[in-house]
């Protein structure tokens, strides 16, 4: 049985159909990556799993469990967290409590401790950093504190949404190697993407949206090889 | 085309109404220190009286700029919330205390009873007020949070109306707090009420910055006024959290009418309107939304009422210049939203929020 199953699910806005059915799964342990043009609909589709929006129709189950009756504030404590587009990061909270808030969920002080080493271990500049207001980061500073949070909630899956966006070239390659690390770690990663040929030669598997729908849906290595995704996604001719 | 090489009548109107305002004061200032009307002693009990008036202030202004600090509206109930905890508390229990005596046979023990009640019966019309009129409003524009909270601001001044009658309450005498101590230092006395005001909004502040800044739940709120999708994402139970923010600035609200009704010595269910409207002006006036803008934005305007009628009024020749202390407030309020809307402490909001 997959960890993640998201069955033919429709989200509007409003009266806009932005998922017309989208079908997808992801096994534990795995690096899935969701990939397609802007307004092609990943973000809606991450947010929808993590419950920022409701489907009108369709199902999401993590390990068997019906995640849409829940509000998006439990489904962390269902082992759900998620590292959202463009950072998020609590601008004016400092290093130290923007990590304290995303291990919100749990209460156990030495555990939360010990985690806090274990992301001063993956971003060292955090641990100089740990008094420093968020907002005064870099871009790259910001999204390790965004990935380091989410992982305060010592998640089973990671949803992350476009964690190279606006990111120096040199950095990107960085948060690939670090998301490789944190899967390694046992953290099962769906990953959304822009930068296609970085995001499916990471991933075990990915799918291809356009238009709310997935349209491909192949091993990582192998849609990488297609001609339709190399002209369109990797700009080959 | 730019605009800076046009000649620009507003800001030259603006440049004049200010340059107007800061003569008249000066001019006002310097008349009556020539004229030198009051002794020392006088001035320093005008200073004492701002401070214990500018206190209750603050208390009250921590109330609109915790809940703008959230949801970006302008809680225009907030100054019922204040009546409501005091007015109850009153007429259900001071009263009864009162008249066996208990009052004054364990006053202290009476006064911390008067504070829970008058805290609690606030929050609990805050709370209720938010979840019933507030939160369906969430998604709603701007606009309407705001006019429902007016409304609410009437229905509950004719509800507690309706429930304890229009007449006003006096406050039984607490003999404890009768009398003065005396300030050799500076040749005056201090009423021993003002000095509980004073030291009791010193308390509630520091509990509060130590709340919001320290505990867990206070970095939930800040979190939620940052940003409520990612607060969400971190487990934080966003509608609850905006209940703990309207109930920590009733809270807040609550001890403040506890302090008037030790000051003006009456209660009624019309106290809330003035009060509020004032600490509304001290929230922008030290920058709404910030905590710190809102304590000294209070403890301005509260000096500035009690100094400045004598200070700079008296000087300009205004005949009845005691009763123009709202003139004062209310032109500060129009001065800061001119000339330096984000206030005193306050810093240049974000587009998002602008």
């Amino acid at each position: 049985m997959p960890m993640l199953e998201v069955n033919d699910i429709h989200t509007y806005y409003g009266n806009i159909h932005a998922l017309k059915g989208i079908s997808l799964h992801v096994d534990e342990g795995e690096i899935v990556s969701l990939i397609g043009a802007n307004g092609a609909g990943k973000t809606t589709t991450l947010r929808t799993i993590a419950g920022l929006l409701t489907p009108r129709q369709g199902e999401i189950t993590l390990n068997g469990e019906d995640l849409i009756k829940y509000p998006a504030h439990d489904l962390v404590y269902k082992g759900i967290a998620m590292v959202p587009e463009g950072r998020g990061v609590f601008a004016r909270l400092s290093v130290m409590e923007n990590l304290e808030m995303g291990a919100f969920s749990r209460s156990d002080k030495g555990e939360i401790d010990a985690n806090i080493q274990m992301v001063f271990e993956l971003f060292p500049r955090m641990e100089e950093r740990q008094k420093q207001v968020a907002g005064t980061l870099s871009g790259g500073e910001q999204q390790m504190l965004a990935t380091g949070r989410a992982l305060m909630a010592v998640p089973k899956l990671l949803l992350m949404d476009e964690p190279s966006m606006g990111l120096a070239p040199i950095l990107v390659e960085g948060i690939f190697d670090t998301i490789e690390k944190i899967n390694k770690e046992g953290v099962t990663i769906l990953l959304v993407e822009q930068n296609a040929l970085m995001a499916l030669s990471i991933a075990d598997r990915g799918y291809v949206l356009q238009t709310g729908e997935i349209v491909l849906h192949d091993k990582g290595e192998e849609l990488k090889k297609n001609e339709m995704v190399q002209k369109a996604y990797l700009g080959m001719e | 085309m730019t605009r800076s090489k046009d000649f620009d009548f507003v800001g030259l109107f603006l440049w004049v109404f200010r340059a107007v305002i800061l003569i008249l004061i000066v001019w006002g200032t310097y008349a009556t220190i020539a004229d030198n009307p009051y002794e020392t002693r006088t001035w320093v009990d005008f200073i004492i009286f701002g401070l214990a008036q500018g206190s209750m202030y603050a208390l009250i202004a921590i109330g609109y700029t915790l809940v703008y600090g959230v949801l970006f509206m302008i809680n225009f109930a907030h100054g019922e919330f204040f009546m409501a905890g005091i007015l109850t508390t009153t007429v259900v229990i001071t009263t009864p205390l009162s008249e066996s005596g208990f009052l004054n046979e364990q006053p202290i023990l009476s006064l911390l009873i008067i504070a829970i009640s008058s805290m609690a019966v606030s929050i609990f019309i805050s709370v209720l007020t938010e979840r019933i009129a507030y939160r369906p409003l969430r998604k709603a524009p701007r606009l309407v949070p705001l006019i429902t909270a007016i409304g609410a601001s009437y229905f509950w001044q004719n509800y507690f109306r309706g429930l304890f009658g229009s007449g006003i309450k006096p406050i039984p005498q607490i003999e404890i707090l009768d009398g003065t101590i005396p300030l050799d230092f500076l040749g005056t006395t201090m009423l021993k009420s003002h000095v509980l005001v004073i030291v009791t909004t010193i308390v509630m502040l520091i509990a509060l910055n130590f709340f919001i800044m320290k505990t867990k739940t206070g970095k939930a709120i800040r979190a939620v006024a940052e940003d409520k999708d990612v607060a969400n994402l971190m487990g934080i139970n966003v509608d609850q959290t905006i209940s703990i923010t309207f109930a920590t600035g009733a809270a807040m609200a609550g001890i403040a009418g506890v302090l008037y009704s030790l000051v003006f010595r009456q209660v009624h269910f019309f106290m809330g309107f003035i009060p509020g409207i004032k600490a509304f002006t001290a929230a922008v006036l030290g920058g709404i939304g910030s905590l710190p803008g809102a304590a000294v934005g209070g403890l301005l305007l509260g000096m500035f009422e009690s100094v400045g009628p004598s200070l700079f009024l008296r000087g300009l020749g205004i005949p009845a210049f005691n009763q123009l202390k709202d003139v004062i407030a209310f032109t500060m309020l129009v001065m800061v939203l001119i000339f330096r809307p984000q206030g005193i402490v306050g810093e240049v909001l974000s587009e998002k929020k602008a």
